[in-house]
């Protein structure tokens, strides 16, 4: 039981920064724009509000910062992709890899070949909600997962029960009826953008504000693909979403437990084992999904 | 009193001369048919209406009010609605959403709420609409409508319909202009684009042609005749085909088709046993409304899909599924649903030409260019393509790229034709043109499998007609005798016997 409740536990923890990517990630798709930069702006968030955070001592300008580097670069993925209506592959990939490239270049600057990462001396807290119960295991976490679980129905909400979700919908399936009816794809695409750039912001901030509470240069290590590998496997729905992040945090902290458990497999096993499952999960779920209809597609009026 | 007049409106694309000084006048109340050809202008003088194109001439006055159009949202607050050929919906929407979209008034939606509102716009408005269906789940007559009272719901006083019935059945159509009459008799004004004389005839109150972009006639309908339509629509009198005898039940078969099937992978039919035989000489026209399984059957007869079961003869010799070049050897020419996937746009019409016979024009993998032109130049004059042998096909108008592939089809003199929509979206030229071509190969003693959309089409060049309802072939008409009611109940699937 205690060994079911400490992997939960660890379940919740993992799927946090996965489960951020994935919702800003399918708020974007939702209005139509894959944006491919999830990965490199996890990362400068990640490393903007470590930054941040140890040079003024305040891990809430650090956390506001890393906010803020998501929407700046969501806000250029806007350019690219709505404004100059570019590839939106190219124009995501393209800002992961300059994100990506400037975390590194600015490390090397500001911390030189230090060969143990950096950290912080105050990071964030857990909280601990049933403490000294036996549901503690599961109730230790950053206020950031908790957060992230609320977040759920919140945009499921939003997405379905609002004029402004079904305006973000309609945009992402036919910006032409959206357009007709008064609506400025432009406006409803960007709004949706920085919305999830601010997600995936907060994303990188839980792990080196939080969870790790410093800075390494694998600390994404991939998170922004399995984000947005879930976010087709949640086929674009919040709780679909929250069940696919659910899924690949569980893999991997069964893994890491298998693995401290000394079972004699050579570990390489383990570490595949979640992004196996991610791959295994989409071939199957991924043949029936409904991407939205005008997901990749720059809008521009006719004539 | 004119709800809306246009005055001088030129539009050019390029060197193009798409409308030239058009006037038009649109009463209150009235339905007013815009005919013409294709490539005639009209959709182009409706999109400047809705403020999709701005013209480089123009005076649009609408209640009165003289101001441009900048933008379909301008046309809206004007008054003005588009019904466009492909629907302007959001298919995973419910038909409230779809109407409420943009005027929800609240922040949070009340799914309720917009039912009821959109229930009541449907009652008032004689329509017979769930505003709680998924809009991609109903037909396209019902999506129709959907896009009709959309445009009501925004008070749209003048509304525009691009060839509306080029898609519905008999049936829907009949509905369709119920429900605008009983719009029309509440003032609204209704402008209908359209190349069909007959529509225009029985359902307008007044129609204006137009020719090469200009106004060629305008006047009540009732005080003319499809004759003198014709005339001005094309400008010149139509010769109407001349209709070769009927094909001799006497004749061997030479296409047989049995017991085909085709089903996707949630086990859905798309063809359900479909048996047939075309005899030499003989026009098959399969009709049918769009999806019920024609574009399913054409796949499978040319090499290009996997029926489950069945089987295909020509000449009593078995046809293997799934290799277009078992088509080719067993002299099955194909004329493809959708012509730009026929021929390969950035290719020259000269290698579109030869393409299908590429061993008679190479010699160890090398291209005989001087074999290619020649044989070009033949194909060229003898099917009056206009266009040279080094052309890339995606520069030809639509008509010619068909007579391309007519070109490529027909000079291999195949015992089997597969025609699929051979002249949708051509010119009445090139469409007689085709229709011609297509009854000198049933001269010569081709086998004709003809898929149409198009009825009249059908009706015009077939010596019998089967009926394809939801993957089945649901009748079978001679047509020397046809009963057009129980074809349109058949296509409908209202009757279900055949």
């Amino acid at each position: 039981m205690e060994f079911l409740l400490t992997l939960l536990g660890a379940t919740l923890r993992i799927a946090t920064p996965i489960l951020y990517g994935a919702l800003g990630e399918m708020i974007v798709e939702r209005a139509g724009i894959l944006n491919l930069g999830i990965e490199g702006t996890m990362l400068l968030s990640a490393f903007g509000g470590f930054v941040a955070a140890q040079l003024s001592g305040s891990i809430y300008l650090g956390l506001l910062i890393a906010v803020a580097i998501g929407v700046l670069l969501s806000l250029l993925m806007g350019f690219l992709s709505i404004t100059l209506g570019l590839n939106q592959h190219v124009s995501g990939l393209g800002i992961t890899l300059f994100a990506s490239g400037l975390a590194l270049f600015l490390f090397r600057i500001i911390y030189g070949g230090e060969s143990i990462p950096p950290a912080l001396e105050e990071s964030f807290p857990q909280l601990r909600i049933f403490g000294g119960t036996s549901l503690e295991p599961v109730f230790s976490q950053y206020v950031f997962t908790y957060a992230a679980f609320l977040l759920v129905p919140l945009l499921a909400w939003l997405l379905y029960r609002t004029s402004f979700g079904l305006r973000l919908r309609s945009v992402g399936e036919n910006p032409e009826a959206a357009d007709t009816a008064g609506i400025s794809v432009f406006r409803t695409r960007y709004v949706a953008l920085l919305m999830g750039g601010a997600l995936m912001g907060l994303g990188g901030a839980f792990l080196s504000l939080a969870q790790l509470g410093a800075f390494t240069h694998g600390i994404i290590n991939g998170r922004g693909w399995v984000a947005i590998a879930i976010v087709i496997f949640g086929n674009w729905r919040p709780w679909r979403v929250l069940a696919g992040a659910l899924l690949f945090g569980g893999l991997q902290a069964l893994q890491l437990r298998l693995q401290a458990e000394g079972v004699q497999l050579p570990y390489e096993i383990f570490l595949m084992l979640p992004y196996v499952m991610t791959i295994v999960a989409i071939a199957i779920t991924g043949r029936n999904a409904s991407y939205p209809a005008a997901l990749l597609k720059p809008y521009r009026r006719e004539g | 009193m004119n709800i809306v007049e246009m005055r001088g409106i030129t539009k050019r694309f390029g060197t193009l001369v798409a409308n030239d000084k058009v006037d038009i006048d649109l009463g209150r109340g009235e339905i007013h048919a815009l005919l013409g050809e294709n490539g005639a202008g009209k959709s182009t003088l409706m999109k400047i209406l809705y403020g999709l194109y701005q013209p480089d001439e123009v005076t649009i006055t609408i209640e009165g009010r003289t101001q441009p159009i900048r933008s379909p949202a301008e046309a809206i607050e004007r008054g003005v609605g588009f019904v466009s050929q492909h629907f302007s919906l959001v298919p995973t929407f419910t038909v409230a959403e779809n109407i409420l979209l943009g005027y929800e008034q609240q922040f949070r939606l009340d799914p309720a709420q917009m039912h009821t509102r959109v229930a009541q716009l449907a009652t008032d408005n004689g329509f017979n609409i769930d505003p709680s269906a998924i809009v991609g789940k109903l037909s396209v007559g019902q999506q129709q409508r959907v896009e009709i009272l959309k445009a009501i719901f925004r008070d749209c006083r003048v509304l525009i319909l691009d060839e509306p019935t080029a898609v519905l059945t008999p049936r829907d159509t009949q509905s369709l202009f119920e429900i605008l009459l009983k719009l029309c008799a509440q003032g609204l004004a209704v402008i209908i684009i359209t190349h069909k004389l007959e529509e225009a005839l029985q359902h307008s109150q007044r129609v204006t042609v137009l020719r090469h972009g200009k106004v060629v006639g305008s006047q009540e309908t009732s005080s003319t005749t499809s004759a003198e339509l014709a005339r001005l629509m094309v400008g010149r009198q139509t010769t109407p085909v001349q209709r070769p005898a009927n094909a001799n039940a006497s004749e061997p078969v030479v296409l047989e088709v049995s017991g085909l099937s085709v089903a996707d992978k949630r086990g859905v039919h798309a063809l359900n046993a479909v048996n047939f035989q075309v005899r030499a000489g003989e026009i098959v026209g399969i009709a049918g409304v769009a999806g019920n399984g024609q574009s399913e059957l054409v796949s499978v007869l040319t090499g290009m899909l996997q029926p489950q079961r069945g089987a295909m003869r020509v000449d009593g010799q078995a046809v293997a599924f799934g290799d277009p070049r078992a088509c080719t050897r067993h002299k099955i020419g194909r004329i493809p649903e959708d012509r730009l996937r026929g021929v390969i746009g950035d290719l020259s019409v000269a290698d579109n030409l030869m393409i299908e016979q590429l061993d008679q024009f190479t010699i160890v993998g090398h291209l005989q260019p001087h074999a290619i032109l020649e044989h070009a130049q033949r194909l060229i004059n003898d099917f009056q393509i206009k266009a040279a042998p080094n052309d890339p096909v995606r520069t030809l108008s639509g008509g010619n790229i068909q007579k391309v592939i007519l070109a490529r089809t027909l000079a291999q003199d195949p015992a089997v034709v597969i025609a699929a929509q051979p002249t949708r979206g051509v010119d009445i030229g090139a469409t007689e043109y085709v229709h011609q071509k297509l009854l000198e190969q049933k001269q010569r003693g081709a086998a004709i499998l003809l898929i149409s959309e198009d009825l009249d089409e059908i009706l015009l060049l077939s010596d019998r007609i089967l009926v394809m309802y939801n993957g089945r072939l649901v009748g079978e008409f001679d047509a020397a005798a046809v009963d057009l009611d129980r074809l349109s109940l058949l296509m409908t699937g209202a009757e279900k016997t055949g």
